[in-house]
């Protein structure tokens, strides 16, 4: 049961990860075809990631529980 | 059966009392802050952006005020410049007329001077001319008297008077 | 949607395992009970003790709440802060020092568990204090803890560093509007600008003067309690702002303010979406209400798990140490230990450094967002 519980927040911060990736891709592409428009990106970008961070950081909270 | 001492629902759970205690001083917090933090950091934030804005506007004037102020001081140095080539040329010109009337007064003065000189040579000689031909009537007039009186007495003596007196001529 | 999904998963499981948690607690609390605490950086091995404590349980217990403040164990010796216990059971208030529990195995009809580090019932050795368990228990272990927890004590330390720290900061605004900014007052200015300009006025616009404070608030306080999670002796490392009823209650001031201030189109989106068909409606108002909720739970579990994530990795690092050492049998693999992790843990400390500023950004940002959307007018229309 634990190791199924953290093979799980394992594979929701492998999405995570892929997620904040592209974004951080697309963020970087932006930035370099209008660098004046950075700031702009760079809070979409921040919002873009915690948004994507929630899920896994709900896969690791659900391994907390599996824990038990 | 459990691998660890440890309770996962105290991670997840919220616990009653913390719950209680996070409330009152958050909220504590936030009235608080709001009041005597946030407010008057925000109004004095503000005061002081605007009081640099107002001085920023005012330079910005002042540099308007400058701008002025130097192209009315460059007109003036342009008008007073104008002003003394104006003057120059007057001068120049009141120059050249003095300097051109005195010529035509100092020629015409030499013109009327020689005029003068030429008509009282004139007159001189005129002069000359009346009083010696007067003197030579005179002169004849009296040798033609001393030789009718000398003709009187004697031929020989009138050839001698005139032959004296003709030689008196001629040694003037 | 998705995220609905987990939340109700997380409800129903939360639920399901509160019951054998407590259970299983309960019995392992008993054995242990007479033990003494673990310290996470002590070297003090429990060889006596038929239950030998793992890694896991002493960073598990350390990212929880406790009621006795831990400093340091020196020989054996336990140095402990002895914050005041305030229980409420029956109606009956029982108020001591948890030093108390030094000498004294039973106070009150409490007693501490040395593992947890938490105050439970004396009678059957579990505590049903949490909002999980507290309204479904009938026993003696239903009690609700106001003590002054190692969490509360953070925040009251956090609160009284941001009250100094702001009367410095407001005297020398007082001093001279026209002065530049020197000494503290430049460290906070530009954050509080930032906060204010780029994460406030921007999504609110018109509005930023009304919710300024409310986020300005949530954010220095989130920091400063983050920050002093930081500090890994005495008076931080507390995981306060990884503990979940903080976080919940911040969520739900923010669900509040959104709320309580929503104008006539977020209700309109929300029971009555614009351009949508009828039938539509059916899936989409639910799925509408839902999200309503969702954003501040999601707000509580993003901060919740950064934190706690945090604290977690730098003190599984340092357990390196211990687990490679075998608790203090073998210098060399200590050694070994101490240089992989040190090295690391320095690393992740400034990274958890950047991560207290960022959450507390994206938890203000969030909540701007939130508030912006509730209170917006609406202009496409």
């Amino acid at each position: 049961m634990t190791g199924l519980a953290a093979i799980g927040a394992g594979l929701a911060a492998i999405g995570a990860g892929l997620g904040i990736g592209l974004i951080g891709n697309k963020a970087m592409e932006g930035i370099a075809r209008q660098p004046e428009a950075l700031d702009g990106i760079r809070g979409t970008f921040i919002l873009g990631a915690a948004l994507v961070e929630g899920a896994a950081l709900i896969g690791m909270i659900l391994s907390f529980l599996m824990n038990s | 059966m459990n691998l660890y001492l440890f309770d996962p629902m105290s991670l997840i759970a919220p616990d009653l009392g913390l719950v209680f205690w996070t409330t009152l001083i958050f909220v504590l917090f936030w009235t608080l802050a709001s009041k005597f933090a946030f407010k008057p950091i925000g109004e004095a934030i503000k005061k002081r952006s605007d009081s640099i804005a107002d001085a920023l506007s005012a330079a910005e004037k002042a540099k308007d005020e400058i701008k002025l102020l130097q192209n009315d001081n460059e007109n003036l140095l342009k008008q007073a410049r104008e002003e003394r080539a104006a003057m120059l040329k007057d001068a120049k010109e009141a120059k050249e007329a003095i300097i051109a009337e005195a010529q035509a007064k100092a020629a015409k003065m030499k013109d009327e001077a020689i005029g003068e000189i030429e008509k009282q040579k004139v007159t001189a000689i005129a002069d000359v001319r009346s009083k010696l031909s007067q003197e030579v009537s005179k002169m004849a007039l009296e040798i033609a008297e001393k030789v009718l009186e000398k003709e009187l007495d004697s031929t020989k003596d009138h050839q001698n008077l005139v032959n004296s007196l003709v030689d008196k001529f001629k040694l003037n | 949607m998705r995220q609905i999904v987990l939340v109700f998963l997380l409800f129903i499981s939360a639920n399901t395992f509160a019951q054998d948690t407590t259970v299983v607690n309960h019995a392992s609390s008993h054995e242990v009970a007479v033990e003494k605490l673990d310290n996470i950086y002590g070297e003090v091995s429990h060889t006596e003790s038929a239950e030998e404590e793992s890694p896991v349980d002493v960073i598990m217990n350390h990212v929880a709440d406790a009621n006795i403040y831990h400093i340091a164990t020196i020989n054996g010796k336990h140095i402990t802060f002895g914050l005041p216990c305030i229980l409420w059971r029956n109606n009956k208030l029982s108020v001591f020092s948890s030093s108390r529990f030094h000498h004294e195995e039973v106070v009150d009809g409490f007693t501490l568990d040395h593992h947890t580090g938490k105050v439970v019932d004396a009678a059957t050795g579990k505590r049903s204090s949490d909002l999980l368990s507290y309204f479904g228990a009938t026993d003696s272990s239903k009690f609700i803890d106001f003590s002054i927890t190692k969490n509360v004590f953070t925040m009251l330390l956090g609160v009284l560093l941001l009250t100094i720290a702001f009367s410095m900061v407001v005297r020398s605004y007082k001093r001279g509007a026209n002065v530049a900014p020197k000494g503290f007052q430049a460290l906070f200015e530009p954050i509080f600008l930032y906060i204010y300009e780029d994460v406030i006025k921007q999504n609110l616009g018109k509005k930023a003067d009304k919710y300024a404070p409310y986020l300005l608030s949530l954010f220095f306080f989130i920091l400063i309690i983050n920050l002093i999670g930081l500090i890994p002796f005495f008076p931080g490392g507390a995981n306060a702002s990884g503990n979940i009823s903080f976080t919940a209650v911040l969520a739900i001031c923010t669900f509040l303010v959104i709320t309580l201030n929503g104008n006539k189109h977020y209700w309109h989106h929300i029971f009555a979406m614009p351009g949508v068909p009828k039938w539509v409606l059916i899936i989409l108002t639910p799925v509408e209400i839902a999200g309503m909720f969702v954003k501040p739970f999601a707000l509580a579990m993003r901060l919740f798990g950064n934190i706690t994530s945090g604290h977690v990795v730098i003190l599984s690092l340092v357990s390196l140490i211990f687990i490679l050492g075998k608790n203090g049998e073998s210098l060399g693999g200590a050694f070994a230990g101490s240089a992989m992790a040190v090295p690391f843990v320095l690393f992740m400390s400034a990274l958890e450094l950047l991560v207290a500023f960022l959450q507390a950004y994206i938890f203000t940002l969030l909540s701007a967002i939130f508030i912006s959307s509730a209170v917006a007018e609406d202009e496409h229309h």
